[in-house]
């Protein structure tokens, strides 16, 4: 990728604790503007990777930059540039939610005024509450307040480290609406989620388990790229559906998805065998594609 | 908000610390100078005169006049001090024989019985001995406040500077907010600063309220240099604002901090700063451990200064000695600050 | 029946926490606990608990009163949630012991179950590990065996899969079902909507009320939306009340 349209790159970055590897050869590159989605489960190396990038911890091997600048050496002009939500709650909960704003206003050497532009939007909705102290307020409110302070200084590129844990269904849908948002003010957005449904929500999304990137693409062309026809099947009784399909020879995985079952198939064994189960042919989901990969 | 403001408000916004912090300085002051004290008065006394003698009534009068003793009872019988201690009538009998003055006291307390024992034999002697006398110079009452003064002192400090700059600093660390932090433009000497001057500020009025209580209430005369005095206890505020940054660096939860800070800095301070116990009687080994307690040097320079009222030259060494743990400290817990997380 | 609601209120000063929610739960039934932060659904889940008196209404809990014998409640409920579950610094077959034994089990039969629970689960050679070194999915079917150990007639799930890996996630669920099979009711509180469509039936608590209440496939269709992420939505976006958490 060339350097102009380059906002990170990542190359063979590992990371071991102790005896517990939590990052092995991560490479990836997140172009400039780009809504880029870290989607993993607990414990596949997302903060651990999040924090190298942020400057904060150093990889075993391998290097990073951001913005051209290198993570270890350059350091100092990366922490100048970036924003950063942590994966947990991390303002001044003893502050006021304007006292918090107008510290990290100072901490970045700017005002609210000079970048309010950026934040109005979000922090308009939580503006009735500015006296309130931020350990007062609800998930979805903190989670706006941090975002409005990660943005005071107007970044370059903003790390969100799954900033939709723990909030509801509502605060979550939007929160995305504010990334998009952000990413037409032209800021690069790197997020983590544990929630694949919201990966279809990213430009390009990184699947990650255990420390290993198990692809990289835009959401479509990942489901694109799924191997089988997958079916559902529903059922008045999934649990003893799912263990029928399991002992059919022609059925090469089956999944609970919620109310139905997913399922891949045999196709020739099934043409040859016929079968007594109705199948509806449906589009995979990122979720399919992940249990797939990790099926491999 | 600048950094410093927002150390303030954390402050003032937890008030039931800031008001403990404020107000247990005086408290320890006034436990210290009144309740807890080493003085003896209005013991309670027997005496057993078996010759029935008259010459001994002087002695007996002079004793009850020193106010340190009462006289609760006469018995008639020697096996009757057995009881009278146990059912704790009296903790002292003095028994007149014919040759010798007898004395008997309950030593469950040994340091309070060797205090008895002293004050009685100083009495009786003046009697005996004309001529011959006790001066207890610097403290000529005796009392134990001047001592604890300087102990208290030493005490607050290490509690506010060492235990509550490394809570607070690892509080940061506990809550994520120190990660926000290192990934800004800040530099952590500016965070460390910003940490260390509201309690800076706090351990001065401490030691505003320390001074002022122990002269107007206590009494305690300042009889040295004033500036000097002030000047150490700034120096040592420095030396265990440090302390603190060492432990904020070492310990990565708030009880952690709480631990190593009590356990490893209030308990030492107390027992091995010569501020309960003097430092020369105490067990070789303890008296070498006590050398790497700042504490220890700055209690000694506050008694010189403030209690013998010597000049600062005296003072010397273990002022240089203060400077040096102070240098070394900072340096160490300067370089230990990471400008990272460690992993 | 397992769970009987009947206008169960929580008050707190003149804030309704709860107010006069009335639902049945059968036996072997997953249920699911829907509500946005705030909603009220914590402190519904904690009287059902029997840790916290109504104020009003009546809920039988396993054939028990929440307000009057709440400590029968207890006994015969199992409790799970994502944030507590085992003790990390215990090994595994001290957590089994330790959460039988408060349930009054004997050591001759604890000896014996966790073995079979282990082998079960594939855990065998887990025995001794400390819980802290198990992979969080792991952890997290332990858990579950753990809360259903007893055998209660309910358990209680809080957010129980969040964060985990799909296949793992899967894996657990399957757990759920298997227990459900056997005819322990399975009562999930959560507000990820992709986890509502593992249950039986959903709940959705708006501003303290019980706002839906059905099959998923079912709610799907009556607000014409395509997931339960969709029904929540239209749902609780009507919320008045600001969450409090």
């Amino acid at each position: 990728m060339d350097t102009a349209i380059r906002a990170l790159s990542v190359n063979n970055i590992s990371m071991n604790y102790a005896n517990v590897s939590a990052l092995k050869n991560v490479s990836f590159e997140v172009k400039r503007g780009e809504l880029f989605g870290l989607i993993g489960p607990d414990g596949a190396g997302k903060t651990s990777l999040f924090r190298i990038l942020t400057t904060l911890l150093l990889a075993d091997s391998g290097t990073a930059m951001v913005d051209d600048l290198d993570v270890v050496t350059d350091y100092r002009a990366i922490r100048c540039r970036i924003g950063y939500m942590p994966g947990r709650f991390s303002l001044y909960q003893d502050l006021t939610v304007e006292e918090n704003l107008a510290f990290f206003a100072t901490v970045f050497n700017t005002s609210i005024k000079e970048n309010y532009y950026l934040i109005e939007d979000i922090y308009k909705q939580i503006e009735p509450f500015k006296k309130r102290k931020a350990g007062q307020l609800s998930g979805g409110m903190k989670q706006k307040l941090a975002l409005s302070c990660a943005l005071i200084h107007k970044p370059s590129v903003l790390f969100l480290d799954e900033p939709t844990t723990g909030v509801d269904p509502v605060s979550r849908r939007e929160f995305w609406g504010m990334l998009k948002k952000l990413k037409r003010q032209g800021i690069t957005i790197l997020v983590s989620t544990p929630y694949m449904d919201e990966a279809t929500l990213c430009d390009r999304i990184a699947l990650i388990q255990q420390g290993e990137i198990l692809t990289i693409d835009t959401p479509d062309r990942i489901t694109a790229n799924f191997p089988r026809k997958l079916y559902a099947v529903e059922s008045d009784n999934n649990y003893r559906t799912l263990m029928q399909l399991r002992e059919n020879p022609a059925v090469l995985s089956v999944y609970s998805f919620g109310e139905s079952l997913h399922v891949t198939l045999n196709e020739q064994l099934i043409t040859e065998n016929g079968h007594d189960f109705q199948l509806k042919e449906i589009e995979p989901s990122i979720e399919d594609c992940f249990i797939e990969l990790l099926r491999k | 908000m600048n950094l410093i403001s927002k150390e303030f408000v954390h402050i003032f916004r937890d008030s039931r610390t800031m008001m403990i912090l404020l107000v247990m300085p005086a408290i320890q002051i006034i436990l210290f100078g009144f309740a807890i004290t080493t003085e003896v008065k209005n013991v309670p006394m027997v005496v057993f005169n078996p010759s029935g003698d008259d010459s001994v009534q002087p002695v007996i009068e002079q004793l009850q006049a020193s106010g340190y003793f009462t006289l609760v009872g006469e018995l008639d019988n020697r096996d009757e001090i057995q009881r009278v201690f146990q059912e704790g009538e009296a903790h002292m009998a003095v028994i007149f024989d014919r040759d010798a003055i007898q004395l008997i006291i309950d030593a469950s307390d040994p340091n309070q019985a060797m205090v008895f024992g002293s004050y009685v034999s100083n009495i009786i002697n003046r009697f005996q001995v004309s001529g011959f006398e006790i001066r207890a110079l610097y403290n000529p009452q005796m009392k134990s406040s001047y001592n604890f003064v300087p102990g208290v002192m030493g005490l607050i400090i290490t509690l506010i500077c060492a235990m509550m700059t490394s809570i607070s600093i690892v509080r940061e660390k506990e809550k994520g907010t120190m990660e926000v932090l290192l990934a800004s433009p800040i530099r952590p000497v500016h965070i460390i600063a910003a940490k260390m001057t509201p309690y800076f500020v706090l351990s001065i009025i401490n030691l505003a309220t320390i001074l002022s209580l122990s002269i107007f209430v206590l009494g305690v005369p300042v009889t040295g240099n004033f500036a000097a005095l002030v000047s150490v206890s700034l120096l040592f505020t420095l030396t265990t604002l440090s302390l603190g940054l060492l432990i904020s660096s070492i310990a990565s939860t708030q009880p952690a901090a709480l631990l190593i800070s009590g356990m490893g800095l209030m308990m030492p301070t107390m027992l091995l700063s010569g501020m309960i116990f003097p430092i020369e009687s105490m067990p070789c080994i303890l008296q070498c451990v006590s050398v790497f307690f700042p504490a220890r040097w700055y209690v000694e320079t506050v008694r010189k200064l403030m209690i013998q009222g010597v000049e600062i030259e005296f003072a010397a060494k273990e002022i240089v000695i203060l400077t040096g743990m102070t240098v070394f400290l900072l340096a160490v817990s300067l370089k230990k600050f990471s400008i990272r997380i460690k992993k | 029946m397992v769970i009987r609601t009947d206008r169960l209120t929580k008050q707190f000063g003149n804030f309704r926490a709860v107010d006069e929610i009335s639902f049945e739960v059968d036996r072997g039934e997953i249920f699911g606990f829907l509500g946005a932060n705030g909603a009220g659904k914590t402190t519904a889940m904690r009287m059902l608990c029997g840790l916290s008196k109504p104020t009003s209404g009546i809920g039988m809990v396993a054939g028990y009163d929440i307000e009057r014998q709440s400590e029968q409640v207890k006994r015969h409920i199992g409790y799970m949630s994502q944030k507590f579950s085992l003790y990390d610094d215990l090994r595994v077959w001290e957590n089994i012991r330790l959460f039988a034994g408060i349930y009054g089990m004997k050591s001759a039969e604890i000896a014996q179950k966790t073995d079979e629970i282990l082998s079960t689960l594939g855990f065998s050679a887990e025995k001794n590990t400390m819980v802290k070194e198990l992979p969080l999915g792991w952890k997290q079917k332990l858990s579950f065996s753990v809360s259903i150990f007893h055998e209660p007639r309910i358990v209680f799930l809080d957010e129980p899969t969040g964060g985990v890996d799909p296949v793992t996630r899967r894996q657990f669920w399957e757990l759920i079902y298997q227990a459900a099979d056997r005819g322990i009711t399975i009562f999930v509180t959560t507000h990820y909507m992709d986890e509502a469509e593992y249950c039986s039936r959903v709940s959705i608590m708006v501003d303290g009320k019980i706002e839906a209440l059905d099959t998923p496939r079912r709610l799907k269709s009556t607000f014409s939306a395509t997931s339960m992420d969709n029904v929540f939505i239209r749902l609780a976006g009507k919320a008045k009340r600001a969450g409090d958490n």
